[in-house]
């Protein structure tokens, strides 16, 4: 079957004083219609660089994209499009959710000009219509008085509404996949599960492909069909939402599940820490980068980085605990359900 | 799929390893040494600073190598233009305009330097205090300040100038910096009053630290280097301000001299003997040119949002 | 109803800045050792003197001369020359001041557009030739002072080419070498300022929302950074305004063209205090009301400046 997004070898590097910082290191993964693909990982990973790069957001001269890598959006390869076709591309095919809502709406131009903005690049050139369209996307988003938002500046707005309007030019075209970077992040508490709550019914309502990158584990429980867990620049685990929260077999992943706080557990319990910080990924990190951090690290992985192993499916992992001649552990996730 | 030759003992679980989480790749740096790095990569800025060191020497020895005094009027040798006797030529008065040059030099790049640093002495004691008491005191410090700031500075230098009378050293010093302090103090107070808000202050605050040494840990450093920089931008504008001044007849009297001042003297007659302000000219320029750059050097070197 | 609250509560503050300024010129005129006449030179028979000193009211006590000094102020008087007695000092600068608003307002005008479009390019071609040359112009206008590059000028295009005049005022032809040597200042200013708005804006997230809609590099530059980018350097315009005035002291003086300035430098030449006086609380009140007028279009075009809307 031929995927909507088909990622190969994806590899992005940054050039800085100090050298080369390679963000994201070889991956591969695609997306499919109608589906919502998660990123999960800790700052830093690679998942936002991986999300820019889908939409070429990332300049030459300081970022690099290795010579291998390809990005097929219906048999396009993105990297290599040219500017014009990259505009159509952009927002009309593919368009993004920022992290921060305060920065992302430019603050001198009012909303209802900034949704219009992309209905008229990509829908129609008829004003009339287009101011039609985005009022339609702005109800759709359920942002009350939408007549009245349209003639207000950003910064009249609170940020879980400011975010709605980054979701209405997000979808004002109708685009086949909508990137959400960290799109709860910058939020308060309260507006987050509401935000979530609405890509979740707009995604139903549009049949738009998602792909969420995200830290937090907790926003994609009920969202994600599929989920992939970085670790500096590369994918480590991969699997349905099912896999990773109820089979995971990395170690990092378990980590993660890990310090999700649960409801239903003993309060008095301490929730869960990581200790340490990812490598510096100016490194050349030959072996499992998470090897510093693993308690469950064996020499073998100080040496050389795992291959894939599929578990089943579309559950597969990179790490030598699945190897046969590894010993058998008890995962910390379970291990602490059970305690 | 995976390659089973691995011999076993590869796999025997030996746990995180602390003393590696933290393996930083890059070489740790501390501040200054980052920021004197990034200078020295800056090439405009080290010509700059290569040409204001000439400049200084020039202007210590430079009187003393031609040969001439700076007074000595020689009436047989008027206007002449550049030669072996004279380099730069002579005045209308058959001075030696090369040891002119230099004399006048030493004043221009005094003022510049000293009235700078005046004014940033100033600047920064009024900014901390208004900065550190905040409140009543400095609201009404601010508001005086404002007053100051209403009207161009060259307005006070002016008057000031009118007012004192007889203009030397000091007295221009005075002129110079009676409105100069203005820029510099909010500066100071403004910085200070953002690194207070700042979290790591905060962290510091909550972690115990005690307040003399947060301001000498956090405050001295951050609003020093700012200060550094808007001294080294401060310096050619006062020089140039000085040249305004004897143009207009209120700078340093005969005989001492400035740059301004010969370009002033040299102005009537240029038509004439273009070479007479050719050379101060182009001091100043110099000056004012090599003191910007390598302040724009010194302000990319000492901003930490670029450090990598 | 919170604009009317604000000019009212600028004007308030303006008037209080203007009064201080006043008063503090005033008195410090009045320090300076001796009275005008011995800085004058001239001797004069007792009477005369006497006669002089009722004139300009020199003979009242100090803080008299302060009140009468103020009184005819509001009535907008600045009294009398002393260098020139018989000429009004209000006059003098009605006279000279719109010559100078004439050739500096040109100056100014086009240093502000060429500054811009300069700096604009710069930040478009960071790190590129353009980038480099504006920025070399940049650098000169900033630190040659003006009496360096107006000799310059009059030996290039008066002397040695011949196709301008050397000095005067009043024909286009006049015009053009004062206005070339008043604009540098300007467009330095403005290109060094703008290309670091510019670069700044670029940076900023909206930028990068823009292009993930699909929007055209010409249009992310002319509809998002353009406007975001300009906006600030609004707030550099009084400081402009108040180099062209100070560079007119000595750009009218070079060209001898009969403006504030020229004349300004003539009364500090001639000790003419009132002359003096008058031009400072001139030049004191122009840069107060352009400050207010500045913040003020600041305030209508920036709709970030949450003043005229309803705050939630």
């Amino acid at each position: 079957m031929e995927h909507l997004l088909n990622v190969r070898d994806l590899a992005v590097s940054f050039h800085t004083h100090a050298g080369e910082v390679k963000a994201v290191r070889g991956i591969n993964f695609h997306l499919d219609k109608n589906e919502t693909l998660a990123f999960v990982g800790e700052s830093g990973c690679g998942k936002t660089v991986t999300a820019k790069t889908i939409l070429r957001l990332l300049k030459p001269p300081f970022v690099e994209i290795g010579a291998e890598s390809s990005i097929e959006f219906q048999g396009q390869d993105v990297i290599k499009m040219s500017k014009k076709n990259l505009q159509k591309y952009r927002g009309k095919d593919v368009s993004m959710i920022f992290q921060d809502p305060m920065t992302s709406l430019n603050p001198t131009m009012t909303c209802g000009k900034q949704i219009m903005e992309s209905v008229l690049l990509h829908v129609t050139k008829n004003k009339k219509e287009a101011y039609d369209i985005a009022l339609d996307t702005l109800k759709m988003v359920q942002i009350p008085d939408p007549e009245k938002r349209m003639k207000q500046y950003p910064h009249e707005l609170s940020g879980g509404m400011r975010q709605r309007i980054m979701i209405a030019i997000a979808l004002s075209c109708k685009p086949s996949i909508l990137i959400a970077d960290e799109p709860t992040t910058a939020l308060d508490v309260t507006i987050q599960a509401q935000v979530i709550d609405l890509l979740r019914e707009l995604k139903t309502a549009t049949k738009a492909a998602v792909i969420l990158v995200t830290h937090d584990l907790g926003v994609v429980a009920n969202f994600a069909d599929r989920i992939q867990v970085m670790y500096a620049g590369k994918i480590v685990e991969r699997g349905t939402a099912q896999d990773i929260f109820y089979k995971s077999r990395h170690p990092y992943t378990w980590a993660l599940l890990n310090s999700v706080p649960k409801l239903a557990k003993e309060r008095k319990q301490a929730l869960y820490s990581l200790r340490g910080t990812p490598p510096d990924l100016i490194l050349p990190l030959e072996h499992c980068p998470f090897a510093a951090r693993c308690q469950y690290c064996m020499p073998i992985c100080k040496e050389v980085f795992p291959e894939e192993t599929v578990i089943d499916g579309q559950h597969s992992v990179h790490c030598f605990l699945t190897h046969p001649n590894a010993p058998a552990v008890t995962p910390l996730y379970q291990m602490e359900v059970s305690s | 799929m995976m390659k089973s030759d691995i011999p076993k003992e590869k796999f025997e679980i030996i746990g995180a390893d602390e003393s590696q989480q933290e393996l930083i790749g890059r070489a740790r740096v501390s501040y200054m040494k980052d920021a004197w790095r990034r200078l020295k990569e800056n090439k405009t800025a080290m010509a700059a600073l290569v040409v204001l060191c000439f400049l200084i020497l020039m202007c210590i020895i430079g009187p003393m190598i031609s040969g001439h005094s700076f007074e000595e009027i020689n009436p047989a040798h008027r206007n002449q233009p550049p030669s072996s006797e004279h380099w730069f030529g002579t005045d209308r008065l058959g001075r030696d305009l090369f040891t002119r040059v230099w004399t006048g030099g030493r004043v221009s790049i005094i003022i510049g330097v000293s009235a700078a640093l005046i004014a940033a002495v100033v600047g920064i004691l009024y900014g901390g205090i208004c900065a550190y008491f905040g409140g009543m005191v400095d609201v009404i410090m601010m508001r005086i300040l404002e007053i100051f700031a209403s009207v161009p500075s060259l307005i006070y230098v002016v008057i000031f100038s009118i007012v004192l009378g007889n203009a030397n050293l000091t007295t221009i010093l005075v002129a110079l910096c009676v409105a100069a302090w203005v820029g510099p103090a909010r500066l100071v107070r403004g910085q200070m009053l953002q690194i207070r808000n700042q979290e790591f202050v905060l962290a510091a605050q909550a972690l115990g630290v005690s307040s003399f040494k947060i301001i000498l840990k956090h405050m001295v450093p951050n609003t020093l280097s700012v200060v550094i920089v808007a001294i080294t931008f401060a310096v050619p504008g006062f020089i140039f301000t000085e040249a305004f001044l004897s143009f207009i007849g209120l700078g340093v009297q005969p005989p001492n001299t400035s740059w301004g001042a010969l370009v002033a003297m040299a102005q009537s007659e240029f038509m004439f003997f273009p070479y007479q302000m050719f050379f101060p000219a182009i001091m100043i320029a110099l000056t004012m040119l090599s003191f910007t750059l390598f302040g724009d050097g010194l302000r990319d070197a000492l901003d930490p949002r670029l450090r990598k | 109803m919170k604009l009317v609250v604000y000019i009212l509560k600028r004007l308030g503050l303006m008037l209080i800045s203007l009064f201080m300024i006043v008063t503090i010129t005033f008195f410090l005129m009045r320090s300076i050792p001796g009275d005008p006449l011995s800085h004058m030179a001239r001797s004069l028979p007792e009477q005369t003197r006497a006669n002089f000193m009722a004139r300009y009211g020199l003979d009242q006590p100090l803080f008299n001369q302060y009140l009468i000094y103020l009184r005819n102020l509001a009535q907008g008087d600045l009294g009398e020359s002393l260098a020139f007695p018989g000429r009004s000092v209000t006059e003098t600068i009605g006279r000279t001041s719109p010559v100078s608003a004439q050739g500096g307002g040109i100056a100014l005008a086009i240093g502000l557009v060429i500054g811009t479009v300069l700096g604009i390019i710069a930040a478009l071609f960071r790190n590129r030739l353009p980038d480099y040359i504006v920025m070399i112009i940049a650098i000169l206008g900033v630190t040659v002072p003006v009496f360096v590059i107006a000799p310059l000028l009059q030996l290039v295009f008066a002397v040695r080419l011949g196709w301008l005049p050397t000095f005067g005022w009043g024909t286009p032809r006049h015009m053009v070498m004062p206005v070339m040597v008043m604009a540098f200042l300007p467009i330095a200013t403005y290109a060094r300022y703008m290309k670091s708005s510019m670069l700044d804006t670029l940076g900023q997230d909206y930028i990068l929302t823009a292009q993930s809609k699909g929007v055209s590099e010409t249009n992310v530059i002319l509809k998002h950074a353009l406007r975001n980018s300009l906006l600030p350097a609004i707030t550099i315009l009084s400081g402009s305004i108040v180099g062209i005035f100070t560079g007119a002291f000595v750009v009218e003086s070079i060209f001898s063209i009969p403006g504030i300035g020229t004349h300004f430098v003539t009364s500090i030449h001639n000790n003419d205090y009132t002359m003096i006086m008058g031009t400072t609380v001139f030049f004191a009140v122009l840069f107060v009301v352009m400050q207010f007028v500045v913040d003020f279009i600041y305030v209508l075009v920036d709709p970030r400046i949450k003043l005229m809307h309803e705050t939630h």
